[in-house]
């Protein structure tokens, strides 16, 4: 089901000069949520279990479904520097950042930028960094999968990812197709990571959870272990029986994890770092 | 009229594994490429290139990479060589692809260096490149169309720019002393040919003047060219035959029968040339959005990426070829002549076909033949070559440009 029911209609918002669709949910602690590659589905389970107890924002990130796109943008800095103009004009403060795959990448560049407006970092399975030799890739090659394929590395059980894209509506599907336009514009080479980045994950200094789903083809456990290693800060957990989206395959699991782990870690007053 | 001759230099040996594989491009492995087939093949194809010099005929190259359908991945080496062997005929390569070039700097130094070489022979072909040359090239297929322009103006600029170095700095490319070394010999510089199947691309091409292409548009090419005649209308050109090219298949006989022969076997070129993998038909970001969203909706996973004219024969039937729609399974010889994609059949037959479809189209100043494709031998390429010089080509040069209604 793809209709904006309970869990908030997408609001037009321009954050400098930008105009984007955000989802936003409940009330109490800002969490900012970016997406993958897929966008965002305001019904999911997630998405409506968190919001009982927090105000879940979820932006469609610049190019992505119907947000726009500047043509200056060029590379995931500008998605990392967008999310923190976005932070700004809507005055969040002590918020959790959580972004998944794709989302995670663009989470991740937020966080070596900036915490100020951030005390909890939430990470699934996200892409982003280079792991292993030359000739070795922790990264699947998602654009050399057919679709069956996709679903294969993606998703646990892969008719969960099966979409009827004839009975889609055309602003739907519009959306849909910009969506992996971006996502390839921005994923394309590197790919689906900048090589510096890993260097500079140490500079996140609150509290971070690294999901994982135990059946994800797109990013395995050496390339997880290697996020949690430069990570200061960071638990590991797995999630048995979900792929590359623990959230989706998983909701309860995953929410049960972000409660407890917002529960367990305060950050320190002096760790926050700023530009 | 001129006439160019064209092979892809197919390696048709490995068609029948690739087919059962399901792609002949990107994925298979080149363990299948013996070096002394290819060399057989590439040879062969050198020496018909050569032969056309001797009949008067022009030579025109391709590249594609990681791909049976052929092994020629740099045109500009193959014009090289051409060059040193040849006296007289027209060097083109169409095209470089220039939105998965890296360095389109060494483009222009090498096409002024065989210009140069050959004084003044070199013709320039710019495409866009094919979806499935992406991944090889490992370019972003995302703003393919920018891109390509970018760089064509670049390369413009590099030929024609003789005051010193230049610097560029677009999105696309990055230079600070651009000053090419040795500078073309034809001035200002070279004629530049673009293909097109898009009115989109018809209209980009004609508000500069260059040489539309039309690969296989059949009668449909009307409308290409009608949408080239207003764009270069518009920018003060009055678009002549030498603003159009048009490429068929062409097999020449001494009897019909060896002409259609010598096409059907030419045409595994359409039976083979879609047949690709699924994930590298299409790269999100090669076509628009907009284009995307409706191939959603058709669930289409294959065919061929991009605003295309499928061939139709004159009475409406739509060929399963070429587009994408098929793989040429059930189209005969005759179809292809009937839907203007190939010329085929005697001298006499040929001269008819082409004066007709150069008077329908308003008149093309270039012809580009696939006078080689499939598993036609060396032998009968020779032969239909050696007819379409010695008995097609005069009469093709004494056409007249037909009257255009604007």
């Amino acid at each position: 089901v793809r209709e904006n029911v309970t869990a908030g209609t997408p609001t037009q918002l321009t954050i400098d000069g930008v105009q984007i669709e955000v989802t936003e949910a409940g009330e109490g602690r800002s969490l900012l949520f970016l997406h993958g590659m897929d966008g965002i589905d305001p019904a999911a389970p997630w998405l409506r279990a968190l919001s009982a107890r927090h105000r879940v924002i979820a932006p469609w990130q610049p190019g992505f479904g119907h947000s726009e796109r500047p043509a200056e943008f060029r590379s995931i800095a500008d998605l990392a520097y967008f999310q923190l103009e976005l932070a700004e004009a809507l005055d969040l403060r002590d918020a959790v950042l959580i972004g998944a795959s794709f989302g995670g990448w663009v989470a991740a560049e937020v966080a070596v930028r900036s915490t100020e407006r951030f005390s909890h970092l939430v990470l699934i399975d996200p892409l982003g960094i280079k792991v292993g030799g030359r000739m070795q890739r922790h990264i699947t090659d998602m654009h050399a999968l057919s679709q069956e394929q996709l679903l294969e590395a993606m998703w646990h059980d892969p008719a969960r990812g099966e979409s009827d894209y004839s009975a889609m509506d055309d602003r739907e599907l519009l959306g849909i197709a910009r969506s992996r336009e971006s996502f390839t514009y921005f994923g394309w080479k590197p790919y689906m990571n900048n090589p510096g980045l890993r260097r500079w994950l140490r500079r996140v200094r609150i509290p971070t959870l690294l999901v994982w789903g135990e059946s994800d083809g797109i990013v395995g456990p050496e390339y997880a272990r290697a996020c949690a290693a430069e990570l200061p800060d960071a638990r590991l957990e797995t999630i048995a029986e979900a792929g590359h989206y623990p959230h989706l395959e998983q909701p309860e699991r995953f929410v049960a994890l972000v409660e407890g782990f917002l529960r367990d870690t305060t950050p320190a007053a002096a760790a926050t770092n700023s530009i | 009229m001129r006439v160019y001759q064209f092979s892809e230099q197919p390696y048709h040996v490995a068609w029948d594994v690739a087919k059962a594989s399901g792609s002949l491009r990107v994925t298979l492995p080149n363990r299948l490429c013996e070096p002394e087939v290819a060399s057989r093949i590439i040879n062969e194809r050198l020496d018909e290139w050569t032969l056309c010099d001797e009949l008067g005929l022009d030579i025109i190259v391709n590249e594609h990479h990681a791909s049976a359908t052929s092994v020629s991945p740099s045109p500009t080496v193959t014009l090289a060589m051409l060059a040193a062997r040849t006296k007289r005929a027209r060097l083109l390569a169409l095209g470089y692809p220039l939105a998965n070039r890296a360095e389109p700097i060494r483009l222009a130094e090498e096409l002024a260096y065989i210009d140069v070489v050959s004084k003044g022979r070199v013709d320039i072909g710019l495409v866009k490149g094919s979806p499935y040359d992406i991944a090889p090239a490992n370019s972003n297929p995302v703003g393919i169309t920018d891109r390509f322009w970018d760089t064509h103006d670049l390369i413009v600029e590099a030929l024609t720019n003789h005051d010193g170095p230049f610097s560029w700095e677009s999105p696309y490319h990055e230079y600070r002393q651009v000053n090419i070394w040795p500078r073309p010999w034809q001035q200002p510089r070279p004629r530049i040919f673009v293909t097109g199947g898009s009115i989109d691309t018809a209209i980009a091409v004609g508000e500069r003047g260059h040489t539309l292409v039309t690969i296989l548009g059949g009668w449909n090419a009307t409308k290409l060219f009608d949408a080239y005649r207003e764009s270069a209308a518009g920018a003060g050109i009055q678009a002549g035959p030498d603003n159009f090219g048009y490429c068929a298949l062409v097999g020449v006989g001494d009897t019909e029968e060896e002409g259609l022969r010598r096409l059907n076997a030419i045409a595994g070129y359409f039976r083979t040339t879609s047949i690709v993998a699924e994930p590298f038909v299409n790269p999100p970001g090669y076509m628009s959005a907009e284009g995307n969203a409706a191939w959603l909706k058709k669930n289409q996973r294959r065919g061929r990426a991009g605003k295309h004219f499928p061939a139709t024969t004159r009475d409406g039937r739509v060929l399963k070829i070429g587009s994408g729609a098929g793989h040429g399974i059930g189209v005969t010889p005759k179809d292809m002549i009937d839907a203007g994609i190939a010329f085929a059949g005697t001298p006499d037959q040929i001269v008819e076909q082409i004066a007709e479809l150069n008077d329908h189209l308003g008149g093309f100043g270039t012809l580009i033949m696939m006078g080689h494709g499939g598993d036609l031998s060396h032998e009968e390429t020779k032969a239909s070559l050696t007819l379409m010089g010695t008995e097609v080509l005069p009469e093709l040069q004494r056409l007249n440009a037909p009257a255009v209604v604007a």
